[in-house]
């Protein structure tokens, strides 16, 4: 029972994995970019969130709710004001318009909230701490469950509208010939837009249940990040279905992991991720 | 009626000049063929008035509006589709979601989904295959068809023969045919001398950038075509 128990919480930090990385998925899939400011865009969802509980007596869903409109927004400004200019100068350019934007953020939040270590889980009451008990030896936490079944949501959403409207397959074709998109009538900078500013704000939903399940800081982005890296590449590049699948097998390596060990939880993720790259490369 | 207008259309790839002053216009209902050698600009003018391609000066009107400085997607709005050299459909979508993408600015007219696969027989039981699957011809055929979905004005066909085998620019051709039926405005680029002339009414030659021969299908003969695109005749003047 202790190995069932293991998987099922490890299928639940997937869940938290999968929405992390999910947006990263996104803006890799249609434009090729790698958002190096990922993990730092979804720690400001957190201050921002955190921000307005700080003024209204409200749970932090009911903020998130409100900071999405304005992470929207921001996405879809850096992508008109910021990476669709780092785009045409080549791939190199946007990595690093995002390694810059994240050390801004990064400064930014350190002078707005000093570098103090913060959680919503205080605010959060009883759903960030109840748990339902299955049998003996197995509960399963309501707050992970919830973020699972965000994350199955999100992507299913994702998965549906990319395969099955008109929409999407804008989206497809756009991330697979942006010339020939604008020959075909469709406007490939604001498909980008578009799809960086769903990025941005899935981002900030992962960053809210990351402050609610655990703590976090100015500095908190690019520990993130590199969680939602792998679970991106295990899953397969840009694709949105199989960042589900990246998010939990990384959630399950570092249950196997802790489980052995404590001290083998974040390495356990580091080598399926690294297995899963030498096996790509040996059917390759 | 003048559909089309290109008026001392300049373009360049860097330092090159690859289209030079050119200028052209386009009855509605005329097919016109532009003709000429490797580099000879013919790619970057369609590529240019299609918006994909900026233009280094000059201009192109469409029924009078100039559009020179709209991007592609807005001028696909307004009637100009281009079916680009070498097909480039999306690979990773069905032929069905390739059409129906190419429906997103579409203009009132004959052409949707279904008239299309009614025209164009041969796609109907690929529609739902990968574009990338399929065979050079049939790409060019969903090519066309994609164009169409706009149901533009004018359109652009940039070596619809290219890289294919003689039984498959026979199919494509068999699918022109039923566009040019419909008295489409059509400017086609074609290498071959013959079919160009066979289903033109008008030819432009072009060579180095610039219109070196112009004239009716019927009044130009093949030798002389051919003088031009090796720079052998350099008229520069109508037939």
């Amino acid at each position: 029972m202790t190995w069932v128990n293991v998987v099922v919480q490890g299928v639940l930090l997937g869940g938290f994995y999968a929405l992390l990385a999910c947006g990263l998925s996104i803006m890799f899939g249609v434009m090729r970019i790698i958002n190096l400011a990922h993990g730092d865009l979804a720690v400001l969802g957190a201050y921002l969130v955190w921000l307005l509980l700080a003024h209204l007596a409200v749970p932090p869903y009911v903020a998130l709710v409100l900071v999405l409109p304005v992470m929207l927004a921001a996405g879809f400004i850096l992508q008109v004001g910021i990476l669709d200019r780092s785009l045409r100068s080549g791939v190199l350019t946007p990595l690093l318009s995002t390694f810059g934007l994240s050390v801004v953020i990064q400064n930014l939040l350190l002078i707005a909230f000093s570098p103090d270590v913060r959680s919503l889980g205080g605010s959060a009451g009883d759903f960030a701490t109840a748990s339902l008990r299955l049998s003996a030896d197995l509960s399963v936490p309501v707050l992970g469950l919830a973020i699972l079944a965000t994350a199955v949501v999100i992507i299913g959403g994702l998965q549906l509208y990319l395969a099955g409207t008109r929409g999407g397959a804008a989206w497809r074709a756009a991330s697979q010939d942006a010339e020939v998109a604008g020959l075909v009538g469709i406007d490939a900078r604001t498909v980008y837009a578009t799809a960086t500013a769903v990025a941005v704000a899935i981002a900030a939903i992962g960053g809210v249940f990351l402050a609610i399940r655990s703590t976090f800081d100015p500095l908190s982005g690019p520990t993130q990040l590199i969680f939602a890296f792998e679970a991106v590449v295990i899953g397969g590049l840009g694709s949105v279905r199989g960042t589900l699948i990246g998010g939990i097998a990384l959630g399950v390596a570092q249950a196997v992991g802790a489980q052995i060990n404590p001290q083998y939880a974040v390495l356990a993720g580091h080598v399926v991720f690294l297995a899963v790259l030498v096996a790509r490369r040996s059917a390759a | 009626m003048t559909l089309l207008r290109v008026e001392s259309l300049e373009a360049r790839h860097g330092l090159l000049a690859a289209v030079r002053g050119v200028s052209l216009t386009l009855d509605a209902g005329e097919t016109l063929a532009l003709v000429g050698a490797n580099g000879a600009g013919k790619t970057t003018l369609l590529r240019t008035i299609a918006g994909a391609h900026a233009a280094a000066s000059g201009r192109v009107l469409l029924d009078g509006a100039d559009v020179t400085r709209l991007p592609s997607h807005r001028r696909v709005g307004l009637g100009i589709a281009l079916v680009p050299e070498g097909r480039r459909l999306f690979p990773g979508l069905t032929v069905e979601e390739n059409l129906r993408v190419a429906g997103t600015r579409a203009r009132p007219g004959r052409w949707n989904l279904e008239t299309l696969l009614e025209a164009f027989p041969l796609l109907r039981p690929l529609r739902r295959q990968p574009a990338g699957t399929l065979s050079g011809g049939q790409q060019q055929v969903a090519a066309i068809a994609r164009a169409l979905m706009s149901n533009p004005r004018v359109l652009l066909l940039d070596e619809v023969s290219l890289g294919l085998a003689p039984r498959a620019v026979e199919d494509v051709y068999a699918s022109l045919a039923q566009v040019l039926g419909e008295g489409a405005t059509i400017l086609l680029v074609e290498q071959d001398l013959g079919r160009a002339l066979n289903v033109a009414s008008r030819v432009v030659c072009m060579l180095e950038g610039r219109t070196v021969l112009e004239g009716s299908s019927r009044e130009l003969t093949r030798e002389r075509v051919t003088e031009a695109y090796f720079g052998l005749r350099r008229a520069g003047a109508k037939a």
